[in-house]
């Protein structure tokens, strides 16, 4: 019955091996796996693209720089799947964050501090009325999420249908201002040294990440979002606050969607109706390829990171290569999805077994 | 010795045994049908109580109101250290009140580790963060005081059901809860794993709790109670010491008899068509690992084979074995003297069996669908999809069946959920009938109808036995067996224990072999 009585020195090193093999594969096995595909990935670059100076750390760096949006955004997906819920509304929360500050700080001259402060509050408030709707009434979090879909996007539409770029100085030196790096530097084609940099985007993307992981991790609220998506019949029963645990979540889910989205607009200094359609998806797909399955229950916000990265890579892969259509990256994308939901299958069949 | 020891224990508990729990004239009204109707019930400081009964006695019922997931009508519930009486309004309040429920289905959350599903709620901090080494460490303790050794840090679903029941008595136990509810922890365990559970209910029980444990399993209650409390159609029948009650009176007890005054009912027919009978269905060894052990059974043409036994005895898993409801993993099966091996029930189906499940509502109608629909499916499904039969066909039987059986239905195409239960029952059968089967399970096939229904029902199932068809009767109501079978099988703690024919199918009998071991 028990798997802990202890014998021989020769069946006790057995089964500490045995014990490492249950940790890597029971608990962090999705983790990993997509760690070493992310490490597996970047090697054969590194041998396919040799000649394109794939090993530049900027390289890396721009995989970060040009999706520290899609991180952000991403890592509030990981903890609403892990809630066994989901959100499609983020892509469309995305475009009308970029709207709202190119209109405000474009149209209405107010300061680009102050228009981030605001479409953060927009993004509580939007969060707030989605987790009230799927928390309290117990409405499906499709249905929900959907619409709010539809009326970000129509609201993005409402405050400009033409497309505005934003010329705000105090906005435009925050999106470039280069953070250099004090190692790693290399010699341009013109022979100087230059250093690799990342942008404050970066910086923000990965502070959310270290933060909801040690949220997580370590506060009630954080396991309570785990018990929950694991059973939430039980994490009732055993006494936990099922209800406001799913609203915390689709609040924060909702600030870090407008907070992704500030990040975006720092990438695009600009916003237009038809802005990051498709985003949620991405966020949904490299948060399951990080290893959190949409059942509930299971997930870390650093498979998350390398979800994105893996995305990134891959993109960065076709663009390199030059020749093949941008679409390709989707496909690739597509099969690794597959793969991914294959696995969590098998394992889920396997445990299924195992305790029987 | 074994009452000796017991006998001294008892002594003991009745120096130290206080009552930790309460309730009085506990009444609860389903939709204006009564559920628990002035039920009293003790519970003292470090016993094992049994709480017994058969369908519909109001146990469970008697669980929900007291774990606070249902409320009751009238009646007060006091639990030691209040100077008022309680009334939980959730499981958190009951738990809060010091009663804690370990389920049958596991209410823990299967993707948290042991160390958490223990402390959840209760997390040790430092920094402000959760502490998981303390956390793990006190999760190890709290198991190993109930002497259970396994690493915390691995996944609740890592381990079997068994451990995963003892990790939730540990929990509750460690939330030093008073009362603890065990609500048909045994069903789905092995033997091993059930020793190993009651082994931690004494250890429990040391401890000074009480401990309600709600099983069908005769055995164990002998095995591992102090005291037995019996309700019978919501109704306290009474509370009794373990050795003052023998097996056989807590039989008689459950099924509503008075073991010295049983009055005799007899089949008015019996069959005796010779020896040479067909044998449609011979069971060698066939069984299911954990649902029920290998039997061997015999059923001929114009056999009525009723199985007995008390609710969780492994009638109904015997039956669905034989139809592959459940596919059995042992023994094998021959079907008119053929072996017969069989995946799915759809199988069975087209070797010629039929099976009526005892839960009508879940697994047999579909009660949007019309009285005609629901008598056609099955001979649809056994001909294929591809085959369909034309509506005039279809309305040919369903008209034929609606007079045979006296369905009372305002028309054919009437939707089945505006049936009264018994002429939904008759939709059922008659779906059965359709295929023409030479064999029928019929589990508990007149509950919950009225009187006159029941009685045309027992008349048709004589009828079809006498007609040359097998037929597996399944009843809780011994009368109605009695009237009913030519055979009898005696089941008990999911075993086949003994068979009854002919002159010794009485009640007595039949109470003796349920009560089976040592009829005192």
């Amino acid at each position: 019955m028990s798997k802990t009585k202890s014998g021989s020195p020769q069946t006790d090193s057995v089964k500490a091996l045995r014990q490492i093999k249950e940790k890597i594969l029971g608990r962090n096995f999705l983790l990993f796996v997509t760690i070493v595909l992310f490490i597996a990935m970047y090697i054969g670059g590194l041998i396919a693209f040799k000649d394109k100076n794939f090993g530049n750390l900027q390289v890396f760096l721009n995989l970060l720089i040009s999706n520290a949006g899609l991180i952000i955004t991403s890592v509030g997906m990981t903890m609403v799947l892990i809630v066994a819920g989901i959100d499609i509304s983020v892509g469309s929360v995305i475009a009308v964050t970029c709207m709202m500050l190119a209109a405000m700080m474009e149209n209405a001259n107010i300061g680009a501090v102050p228009a981030m402060l605001i479409v953060l509050v927009f993004g509580f408030v939007f969060g707030a009325a989605q987790g009230f709707l799927i928390a309290y009434l117990k409405i499906q979090p499709f249905i929900v999420t959907l619409a709010g879909m539809f009326f970000a996007r129509g609201l993005t539409a409402v405050i400009s249908l033409k497309m505005i770029t934003i010329t705000n100085e105090t906005f435009l030196s925050i999106a470039q201002y280069k953070m250099y790096l004090p190692f790693g530097a290399t010699v341009n084609r013109k022979g100087v040294l230059v250093y690799p940099y990342i942008y404050p985007t970066v910086v923000a993307a990965l502070v959310i990440v270290a933060l909801v992981f040690i949220i997580l991790r370590y506060t009630k609220f954080g396991r309570s979002v785990y018990a929950v998506g694991g059973n939430e019949q039980s994490a009732l029963l055993m006494g936990l606050n099922v209800r406001r645990t799913k609203f915390i979540v689709y609040i924060i889910n909702g600030v870090l969607a407008t907070l992704g989205g500030i990040a975006f607009c720092l990438n695009t200094t600009g916003a237009f109706v038809e802005l990051a359609k498709g985003f949620e998806m991405d966020a949904i797909a490299s948060t399951v390829i990080g290893g959190t399955p949409l059942t509930g229950g299971v997930g870390n916000v650093f498979g998350t990171l390398f979800g994105v990265l893996i995305k990134a890579t891959i993109e960065t892969f076709v663009s390199f290569q030059g020749n093949l259509s941008s679409w390709w990256s989707k496909i690739i994308i597509a099969s690794l999805l597959a793969f991914f939901i294959i696995l969590q299958t098998l394992l889920t069949m396997r445990k299924r077994q195992d305790s029987q | 010795m074994f009452f000796r020891r017991l006998l001294i224990e008892r002594v003991d508990l009745m120096a130290t045994g206080t009552e930790i729990l309460k309730m009085r004239r506990i009444t609860k009204n389903f939709l204006g049908v009564r559920a628990l109707h002035n039920v009293d019930f003790t519970l003292r400081s470090g016993e094992i109580h049994a709480l017994m009964g058969e369908n519909g006695a109001g146990k469970s019922t008697l669980i929900k109101v007291l774990t606070g997931a249902e409320e009751f009508e009238t009646g007060e519930i006091w639990i030691e250290g209040k100077d008022h009486p309680i009334i939980n309004r959730s499981p958190k309040e009951a738990q809060q009140n010091g009663i804690s429920t370990v389920y049958q289905e596991i209410n823990l959350c299967p993707n948290l580790s042991v160390g958490e599903n223990i402390m959840l709620g209760r997390e040790p901090k430092r920094l402000g963060a959760i502490d998981w080494k303390t956390m793990n460490k006190k999760a190890k303790e709290a198991l190993q005081a109930l002497e259970i050794d396994i690493d915390v840090t691995l996944k609740l679903d890592h381990y079997s059901i068994a451990i995963q029941q003892m990790v939730a008595i540990a929990r509750a136990v460690d939330i030093s809860s008073r009362v603890l509810i065990l609500d048909e922890p045994t069903s789905s365990l092995t033997e091993n794993e059930v020793n190993k559970l009651f082994s931690i209910m004494r250890k429990v029980r040391e401890r000074g709790l009480g401990i309600i444990f709600v099983t069908h399993f005769l055995e164990q209650v002998y095995e591992v109670c102090d005291r037995i409390t019996v309700l019978r159609n919501g109704e306290l029948v009474g509370e009794y010491e373990i050795e003052n009650l023998p097996r056989v009176k807590l039989v008689a007890s459950m099924l509503g008899k008075d073991f010295d005054d049983l009055s005799e009912v007899k089949r008015e027919k019996t069959v005796t068509n010779g020896d040479a009978r067909e044998k449609i269905i011979e069971a060698d060894g066939l069984g299911r690992e954990g649902r029920i052990k290998p039997f061997d059974l015999e059923v001929c043409r114009g056999d009525v084979v009723g199985l007995s036994g008390l609710l969780g005895s492994g009638r109904s898993e015997l039956a669905r074995a034989i139809f592959c409801a459940d596919k059995p993993d042992k023994g094998e099966l021959k079907v008119k003297g053929k072996k017969f091996n069989a995946h799915t029930p759809l199988d069975s189906l087209k070797a010629g069996m039929a099976f009526l499940p005892e839960n009508r509502k879940e697994e047999g109608i579909i009660a949007d669908l019309s009285v005609r629909e629901n008598i056609v499916i099955a001979l649809q499904a056994r001909h294929g999809m591809f085959k369909l039969l034309s509506k005039k066909e279809q309305e040919e039987f369903t008209d034929r069946f609606i007079d045979l059986l006296n369905i009372k239905t305002a028309d054919r195409e009437t939707p089945l959920k505006q049936l009264s239960g018994g002429n939904q029952q008759k939709v059922i059968l008659a779906r059965w009938l359709l295929t023409n089967p030479d064999f029928m399970i019929l589990d508990e096939p007149t509950r919950g109808i009225d009187v006159g229904t029941k009685a045309e029902i027992q008349r048709l199932v004589i009828e079809l036995a006498d007609q040359g068809k097998a037929v597996i009767f399944i009843s809780s109501e011994i009368e109605e067996m009695l009237r009913t079978c030519s055979r009898m099988v005696i089941m008990r703690d999911q075993e086949k224990v003994g068979e009854l024919s002919d002159d010794d199918i009485t009640q007595e009998n039949i109470m003796k072999a349920i009560a089976g071991g040592q009829a005192v």
